[in-house]
């Protein structure tokens, strides 16, 4: 009976879904494709590790400052366009902080120059000498300066500008967001000027070299700073939601949409924990992929708003774990995508990724699950 | 047998092949008093070989069902809906009404089971389609386009507009055409609203209507798209008697024009007193069916409503 | 329209009215502030030109996106892919053809301009075809999502190398990579008088502007004739629209933004209506950014950010979603007071003042605290003016949301019919007017 059951319910998943039986094919295919490459030498396993390390990192990043795009997206209803902004908002802030710790709070160099993280060539991350290792009270005072800055941010953007108009609709709200990007990005370039400029140290950062099959595989104080910070957090986030009565609350409002549609808008306190846990997590996400990536710029945030959106939506929206697998499939993609395409259209793999399983499955992989 | 004077049948023709009233059918037509209980033979076999005449039968409905993941709100519904009729459907809640109407009308794709219209089987075609070929439905709850004027909304609803074609609109004497179409149009529009006796509404907006108001706002947009047959889904749901009576009175009047009608109704006095023929649903499926005093007195029927399991 | 009106109030119930007295308003504020401010003839003439450039294209686009969004309900994010698609494969066509020989350099298929016009067009109402049959089915936001990823997509396409030169029967054509395209294929103008066989008409006004300007008059000349042909394709965009919008195709529409699957109950055929509307739409957002781009010495990819999308939205939303007129009136004034105004202020300072702007937000704000010197700040503000507008912009778009979402004209509820619906002519009407008007 088992057998048959489940056969009949296989029949009924291709039957119903075409489309979806195709795309696993096609990923199936591709796995073979690239085992065949590695097996036959066009492609380096060390290469293909590498880019599976830069996806991962990448996937972290994505998933973390997608954890508050979910939530917000769940809970309030609307697809906030200006989250992007809130990761370089955060970005700054944090790594202002630590320029001016770095920086000697104004010993080593103009305390104007490195509140403005060396606008215009003030000052320079390397000058300074700043990495995890070299610097860790400045590079942890900055990550916690970045999480409270976005969580600042966050709630006196709600207050101003989401909480009067609660009542309306999904579009107006996304419309207005889009005008809270543009107030936001615009002010951070007229403050901090245009140019993107190098954080860290270069060289000066602990690496350690791993063999592989074919090659070795770099990874760099940063690389693991990243993934320690981000998979804390999100071991955080799993035990908020598990363990204390906020989290269950902000699970069942997240899953059961009808009810909360039921009961109204959701309590004010519900809401301004979403944004307490959600601007933490971004903010501290775009401090460390500025840590990793080692440069800052006003378009960061923009850059990735669009890949987590993709995320969040490939999980499903209103699922926490959702937004942390998407992310790394997003990631992933993104990165593993040049084996077969060229470069410049890595991210448009991301976005047709995100695209297919709209057609396929628009509530995305986790959806009807709880998001325990 | 009903001695409601409406309850004529197309006269001299077995009305249904039913069973349920076989044995006491009259040839002469429904007007004899017979107060003997028929006897209800309960399974309605609709399964003939011979299938009716499309022109008689212009909606049958043959072993539907329809399952949402483990629920399964339609099991094996049969039932036909005669010619110039009121077919009344009836149940408890949950029995499964409005699912049926939504597999009828292309809303929901039947798990199994055929919808056949005028003789064609129109299961799974699209909601658009489906009302193309003249079978129409109104809402449970008035959707009547509120930003849109009254006089627009009934406008929208006839079909075959020319103007409806994008280039037609849009080129210089082509248009010519359209504006002729729509001015005869407006006309028809009028006289609707005029019938329904809602035209001083014409240029307020659908959204500022009376619960009531919108009701003949339902009724008359989907007649102007010229049906064969309507399905009204609870057309008499929170209106008032005076408004109740007219919608009735209307919908006689148009009956006798040769419209047909299912209507799903939770108000079984309604039913009974207006309808030739009323089907009863019961958890998914069809519990019986037969003219409305035989159903009345059915003990099945009697029984489900009350709770108790068939 | 009672009569007890007075007769101005009456003028300026018609929509041309309303048009024709807030550009007259704009012009009449631009040409004061450079008399005042002393800026010259050639400097007079080339900012009407300008702004009336933008005004337009404002215009166009906001009449395009309104027939996705304010008839339909389709949020289209994606405006500026659709606008690339239209000038780069309208360069592709109509550049001078180049061959192997000029090495490095990408060139065209070397049509006339009109035949590159066209395909330009039609490739982009193609990609709203494309796009339409996965993504017309998604509710709103996924929608927005889905477009706005779309345009960045068509970005990286023409950013990419791979696209950026290939070999077609002899011609290297492509799209030029991350350099872009050179547009050498002559002024647009002149080739439009002349096709016309109005040569010597061009020739005089070029003469006509000469008398005024003496040095070098053509370019100031191409500026104003281009203006002017712009502000025709906006009275075409705007009947072609106003007629689709005024018909039975609009009124369906006006239905599927309201309530989908009531249209489909009724026997409208949703999707056919929507996939229509969206692919037209398309093309005249191609049809736009062939327009904008045209006169343009190259083009590059960068240029087509979803930033200038949302400028459109933001025009849009000003005017009143829904509305024709609200479109263009809103586009006028997007162009006049948020996009063109500022950096027309920009320039007229530079020209008055000479502008010595420090390089950083803290060089300029330093001074304050030193000396209590305001300057600095004030330069750097004045340098920044590109930022600033853009901050303003989302205040404005903020604003807006909380307080007047419909704009100017959203709230006009027209009924989308070819006839008027007012009058019943052969009945006794309780309206005194006789005679009614179709049309």
């Amino acid at each position: 009976m088992g057998v048959t059951e489940s056969y009949s319910r296989g029949r009924e998943l291709v039957e119903g879904n075409p489309l979806a039986l195709v795309f696993g094919l096609l990923i199936v295919l591709l796995l073979f494709d690239l085992v065949g490459k590695l097996a036959s030498g066009a492609v380096q396993v060390s290469s293909v590790a590498v880019l599976v390390k830069d996806g991962l990192a990448r996937g972290l990043v994505i998933g973390l400052a997608g954890i508050g795009l979910s939530m917000t997206y769940s809970i309030l209803n609307f697809a906030n366009f200006a989250h992007g902004d809130y990761i370089t908002a955060g970005a700054f802030s944090g790594w202002a902080t630590t320029y001016l710790i770095a920086g000697g709070f104004g010993s080593s160099a103009n305390v104007g120059s490195l509140l403005l993280v060396g606008a215009g060539g003030s000052v320079f991350g390397g000058a300074l000498g700043i990495s995890v290792t070299a610097t860790p009270v400045a590079v942890v005072g900055g990550m916690v300066v970045a999480g409270g800055g976005a969580i600042l941010l966050s709630l006196v953007i709600d207050r101003l500008v989401f909480e009067p108009i609660r009542d309306r609709d999904g579009i107006t709200l996304l419309i207005t967001s889009i005008g809270v990007a543009f107030a936001l990005r615009y002010t951070i370039q007229f403050v901090f000027g245009p140019s993107k400029r190098g954080t860290t140290a270069a060289g000066g950062v602990p690496t350690l070299s791993v063999p592989v099959v074919d090659g070795t595989v770099r990874i760099t104080a940063h690389d693991a700073t990243l993934a320690v910070v981000a998979g804390g957090l999100m071991l955080g986030v799993h035990l908020l939601l598990q363990r204390t009565r906020l989290g269950k609350a902000m699970r069942a409002m997240a899953d059961n949409e009808d009810l909360a549609r039921v009961t109204g808008i959701p309590t004010e306190r519900v809401v301004r924990f979403t944004w307490i846990i959600g601007g933490g997590l971004t903010g501290v996400a775009g401090y460390v992929f500025v840590l990793w990536k080692g440069t800052l710029g006003w378009f960061d945030g923009w850059i990735l708003l669009l890949l987590i959106f993709a995320a969040v939506i490939l999980g499903g929206i209103g699922s926490i774990y959702g937004a942390i697998v998407g992310g790394l499939v997003i990631g992933l993609t993104a990165s593993l995508s040049v084996v077969w395409i060229p470069s410049s259209f890595s991210r448009a793999s991301a976005f047709l990724m995100m695209i297919l399983i709209l057609v396929v499955k628009p509530t995305g992989l986790f959806s009807g699950r709880s998001t325990a | 047998m009903s001695d409601d004077p409406t309850a004529e049948t197309a006269a001299g023709e077995p009305t249904s092949t039913s069973t349920v009233d076989s044995a006491e059918h009259d040839e002469n037509g429904p007007d004899a008093n017979n107060d003997t209980t028929v006897s209800v033979e309960r399974e309605p076999d609709l399964r003939d070989d011979d299938a009716p005449d499309p022109e008689e039968v212009p909606l049958r409905v043959d072993g539907l069902r329809k399952e949402f993941g483990g629920i399964t709100a339609v099991a094996d519904a049969s039932f036909q809906v005669e010619a110039g009729t009121l077919t009344g459907l009836i149940g408890p809640n949950g029995a499964g009404k409005s699912t049926t109407f939504n597999c009828i009308t292309g809303v929901h794709e039947a798990t199994a089971g055929t919808v056949t219209f005028r003789g064609e089987d129109i299961t799974g075609l699209a909601s658009h389609t489906v009302a193309n070929r003249g079978l129409v439905r109104t809402f449970q709850i008035a959707r009547e386009f509120g930003e849109m004027t009254v006089l627009e909304n009934l406008m929208l609803a006839p079909g075959g507009q020319r103007g409806e074609s994008l280039w037609r609109s849009v080129l210089p004497f082509v248009r010519d055409d359209v504006v002729g179409q729509e001015s005869e149009l407006r006309e028809r529009c009028w006289e609707t609203l005029e019938f329904f006796e809602i035209d001083h509404l014409a240029h307020e907006f659908a959204g500022n209507l009376s619960g009531g108001q919108r009701k003949l706002l339902e009724l008359a947009r989907a007649l102007l798209t010229e049906p064969d047959v309507l399905l009204l889904d609870e057309p008499f749901a929170g209106v008032n008697p005076s408004l109740e009576e007219r919608l009735l009175d209307h919908i006689h009047e148009l009956r006798a024009d040769g419209y047909t009608f299912l209507i799903v109704e939770h108000d079984m006095d309604l039913i009974m007193d207006n309808c030739e023929h009323v089907v009863v649903m019961h958890q998914g499926s069809v519990l019986t069916e037969g003219p409305p005093e035989t159903v009345r007195k059915d003990e099945d029927v009697i029984e489900a409503y009350l709770g108790g399991d068939v | 329209m009672s009569t007890a009106d007075s007769p101005l109030a009456a003028l300026w119930e018609r929509d041309a009215v309303k048009i024709g007295v807030l550009l007259a308003g704009i012009y009449l504020a631009y040409v004061l502030v450079g008399v005042v401010l002393d800026y010259g003839v050639r400097g007079q003439l080339n900012s009407i030109a300008t702004l009336t450039f933008y005004v337009a294209l404002f215009a166009l686009l906001s009449l395009a996106l309104n027939l996705h969004w304010g008839y339909t309900g389709m949020f289209n994010i994606g405006v500026v892919g659709f606008m690339a698609v239209g000038i780069y494969v309208m360069a592709v066509v109509s550049k001078a053809p180049a061959t192997e020989a000029a090495a490095g350099s990408v060139g065209g298929l070397g049509l006339p301009l009109w035949v590159g016009v066209l395909a330009g067009t039609v490739a982009a109402g193609l990609l709203g075809l494309l796009v339409a049959l996965p993504a017309l089915r998604l509710r709103a936001d996924y929608l927005a999502i889905v477009t706005v990823a779309m345009s960045e997509m068509v970005r990286f396409t023409f950013l990419s190398g791979t696209f950026q030169r290939f070999e077609v029967g002899g011609l290297v054509i492509g799209f030029g990579g991350g350099s872009g395209l050179l547009l050498d294929f002559g002024s647009p103008v002149e080739q439009l008088f002349d096709a016309l066989f109005l040569g010597g008409v061009y020739d005089g006004l070029v003469g006509l502007t000469g008398t005024v300007i003496e040095n070098n008059p053509q370019p100031v000349t191409n500026g104003l004739l281009y203006g002017a042909l712009l502000l025709g394709a906006v009275g075409l965009y705007y009947v072609v629209l106003g007629r689709l919008g005024n018909s039975p195709f609009g009124r369906v529409l006006k239905a599927i933004r309201e309530d989908e699957d009531a249209a489909n109950a009724l026997g409208k055929d949703t999707k056919a209506f929507k996939t229509k509307a969206f692919v037209l739409g398309c093309a005249l957002m191609g049809l736009g950014g062939i327009l904008w781009y045209m006169t343009s010495g190259a083009i590059t990819p960068n240029t087509y950010r979803p930033r200038l999308t949302f400028f459109i939205w933001i025009a849009l939303i000003i005017g009143g979603a829904g509305s024709n007129t609200g479109s263009v009136m809103g586009g006028a004034l997007f162009a006049a007071l948020l996009f063109q105004g500022p950096r027309f202020l920009q320039s007229v300072v530079n020209n008055l003042v000479d502008v010595e702007a420090p390089s950083t937000f803290g060089q300029a704000l330093a001074p304050i605290a030193g000396a209590g010197d305001l300057a600095p700040l004030g330069f750097y503000v004045i340098d920044s003016v590109r930022q600033l507008q853009l901050i303003v912009m989302g205040l404005v778009l903020i604003f807006l949301m909380h307080r007047r979402p419909e704009g100017l004209l959203g709230h006009r509820k027209e009924p989308a019919a070819s006839v008027e619906l007012e009058r019943r002519p052969d009945r006794e009407t309780p309206y005194a007017d006789g005679g009614e008007t179709d049309e």
